[in-house]
């Protein structure tokens, strides 16, 4: 496998890997630190700061990782470095 | 010779849905049975005894003489498969039992952990599991032995994976032991033991494959024993079908309630293991310390989450490094199942107590009509719960209830008035979860005491044999070991809990990501990263816990992952940097690292 291809490859796994960590750091952190405030708004009939923390989080999360491992996939046939299956 | 073939393998959703409507058609039993008037204790211990032996029977059929089949299950478990197995190893009893207590009586800040225990996933897909599963190593210490060399770093990652797993280990066969005895109508003591005996037969024969197909089964009967009662118990109350979605409203009439009856006051004495409801439902905090807790505590569970050695080796077994990303997200996707019920169950738990408009509301009664009731009768016979008239009125005030968390989760059958039934399923629910997780802790600190420490330390020429006798034999010392400390009933259980995830991160996190993302971390940087970061999280933890010194920004026992792994990485870049480059051979190993294609960098056998 040639250097330009094994340098492409992880450039963009590095992109996608970052990508992730700051949907990831929005979701585990930012939200969050404004639940007070977006308690006063109201989602389908929750508080929005306390839904955020007891359930949206949670959906973002799983989506977050099925995507990923969607996209990876992606990016590994891209590069002809998938797995055979 | 294996029991367990391509077959079984290929026919893996009928072999689990199989046993999904056996498992279904034995609850329908044990319901014609109460009906009949078996009494409530038999059908308890029927339920726990009869998936207890379910266990016990898939362990016998998996088991093994085969290196690979023993700690990697021959890497044959789809990733889907794979997701509820590791659901199940994740969701200990504590967590079946006690979160949607905490979430109860905790608030808003409580429910950081479910942040904290869902989003950790997300670090182990992006950094971790892919990365593992292509270098194909048998356990944690294996990939920090084998990437940084020598005998040191892989001895320094044992002892931060044995002080992890054993942490939390001893909390679960407590977990076991309690459900065991209540269930079984046994002495602790001896619930205990018999839990460690089923743990045991689930685990020494087949090693990780027969564990891993036993933490399926358990995962079937935990979601089961999880979900059903709160769907029939918020049906029954009027909340809808799927409560989980619909309980916004319940949380605004509980702000209301709250104010209604003080919620808050303190209570007028103490009751040891019991506690009065205080702290708002979903108030959250405004201060910056609060923030600042609720953002520290996410952040030591995540980090804890993807260095805890007996989950990242959950996706060792998978047949791919693709299945690997793949059954990461369906872990998570069976733990969410869980976790979005529970906060549903405490809110809908607090509103049937609280509200004066519904039957089953306490808060405000007669306190003569209250211990009439028969649920709060049998429960303060076994101490979850108390009254006591502290102002001496005769009516019930919120701060005039004591009671335990578990209760939630116990207790909802009753509260409710579903048949007894349903009670024997949760206690054969928290029995799997306890099961589930305890079995995994326990393989991932034998195998890296056999693989590690005996064959590759100590005697790297014992043959396949010796080796797996020496991986069994441990198996039940350190089981036993575990059940000696649980039995002395020493730490509360959260306590435990979330400082093995501290261990874990102080010690690993950063020597594992760095082992894969940065080329130049090296061997004297890894054992420098492993030793300061476990040595400086401990002397914190004391220091905070018992040594009496104030936490560092807010800082406390809980969160000491924070400093170990804060000075885990300073140590292994400085190290790292000041010392030489790795050789050409890690370097390569590192580049076939990131590439999914191609061989493992340990051969299948090693």
């Amino acid at each position: 496998m040639d250097q330009s291809t094994r340098e492409s490859h992880w450039a963009k796994t590095k992109g996608l890997m970052i990508t992730t960590l700051i949907i990831w750091f929005i979701f585990s952190y930012l939200v969050h630190w404004f639940a007070d405030s977006l308690n006063n708004v109201t989602f389908i009939g929750f508080p929005l700061g306390y839904y955020m923390a007891a359930q949206g989080s949670l959906i973002v999360f799983v989506v977050l990782i099925f995507w990923f491992a969607r996209r990876q996939h992606s990016i590994d046939v891209e590069h002809g470095v998938a797995e055979d299956e | 010779m294996s029991v367990i073939k391509g077959d079984f393998i290929d026919n893996l959703p009928k072999v689990y849905g199989l046993y999904t409507g056996g498992f279904v058609v034995f609850i329908l039993l044990m319901a014609i049975l109460e009906q009949a008037g078996v009494s409530a204790d038999t059908i308890g211990i029927l339920f726990v005894a009869f998936t207890v032996l379910i266990y016990a029977g898939i362990g016998w059929l998996s088991r093994t003489m085969q290196v690979d089949a023993y700690y990697v299950a021959g890497r044959q478990v789809p990733a889907l498969f794979n997701g509820m197995a590791t659901a199940a190893d994740w969701m200990s009893g504590a967590s079946f039992v006690a979160m949607a207590g905490g979430i109860y009586f905790g608030g808003h800040g409580y429910v950081a952990f479910v942040v904290g225990w869902t989003g950790g996933y997300v670090l182990v897909a992006s950094l971790m599991a892919p990365y593992l599963r292509k270098f194909g190593c048998y356990t944690v210490p294996d990939f920090i032995g084998t990437r940084y060399g020598g005998n040191l770093a892989r001895f320094l990652a044992v002892l931060v994976l044995v002080i992890a797993s054993f942490t939390y280990v001893t909390a679960q066969i407590n977990a076991t032991g309690t459900i065991a005895s209540r269930a079984l109508q046994i002495p602790f003591e001896v619930g205990v033991w018999f839990g460690l005996l089923g743990i045991l037969l689930c685990s020494m024969l087949g090693g990780m494959r027969a564990v891993t197909w036993t933490q399926v089964a358990q995962y079937i009967v935990l979601i089961i024993a999880y979900v059903v009662p709160v769907i029939w118990m918020s049906n029954k109350q009027g909340f809808g079908l799927i409560p989980q979605f619909v309980y916004g409203d319940a949380i605004m009439r509980i702000t209301e309630l709250e104010t209604l009856h003080g919620v808050g006051t303190a209570p007028a004495e103490k009751i040891a293991g019991l506690a009065v409801l205080t702290k708002a439902h979903s108030v959250a905090g405004s201060t910056f310390a609060a923030k600042w807790q609720f953002a520290t505590l996410v952040l030591c569970m995540m980090a804890g989450t993807a260095s805890l050695p007996h989950i990242l080796m959950r996706y060792f077994t998978t047949p791919s490094v693709k299945a690997a990303r793949q059954s990461v997200a369906w872990s998570l996707l069976f733990i969410f199942l869980l976790y979005f019920t529970a906060p549903a169950l405490a809110t809908f738990t607090k509103l049937q107590l609280l509200d004066p408009n519904l039957a089953t509301s306490i808060i405000g009664k007669s306190i003569a009509e209250v211990n009439a009731m028969e649920w709060i009768q049998k429960w303060s016979a076994v101490k979850f719960l108390a009254i006591s008239d502290a102002n001496g009125d005769g009516i019930l005030q919120i701060n005039e209830f004591f009671m335990r968390g578990d209760i939630v989760v116990l207790a909802t059958p009753e509260i409710a008035g579903l048949p007894y039934v349903i009670s024997g399923l949760v206690a054969a629910g928290g029995m799997a979860a306890a099961m589930s997780t305890a079995d995994g802790l326990l393989l991932a600190i034998a195998n890296a005491l056999s693989h590690d420490l005996y064959y590759k330390i100590i005697d790297p020429k014992a043959d396949t044999k010796h080796r797996l006798i020496v991986a069994r034999v441990l198996l039940i010392f350190i089981g036993a070991a575990g059940a000696f400390v649980a039995s002395l009933k020493l730490t509360s259980i959260l306590g435990a809990v979330a400082w093995a995830f501290d261990f874990a991160m102080s010690g690993l996190f950063f020597p594992l990501v760095l082992g894969i993302w940065w080329k130049r971390a090296n061997r004297a940087g890894a054992i420098a990263g492993m030793f300061f970061g476990l040595l400086a999280g401990t002397l914190y933890l004391y220091a905070v816990r018992w040594g009496g010194m104030e936490p560092w920004l807010y800082i406390d026992h809980l969160r000491f992952g924070i400093i170990g792994a804060g000075v885990s990485l300073v140590a292994m870049i400085v190290v790292s940097l000041a010392t030489a480059e790795p050789d050409a051979e890690t370097q390569r190993m590192v580049d076939e690292v990131r590439v999914p294609k191609g061989k493992t960098i340990l051969d299948s056998t090693h």
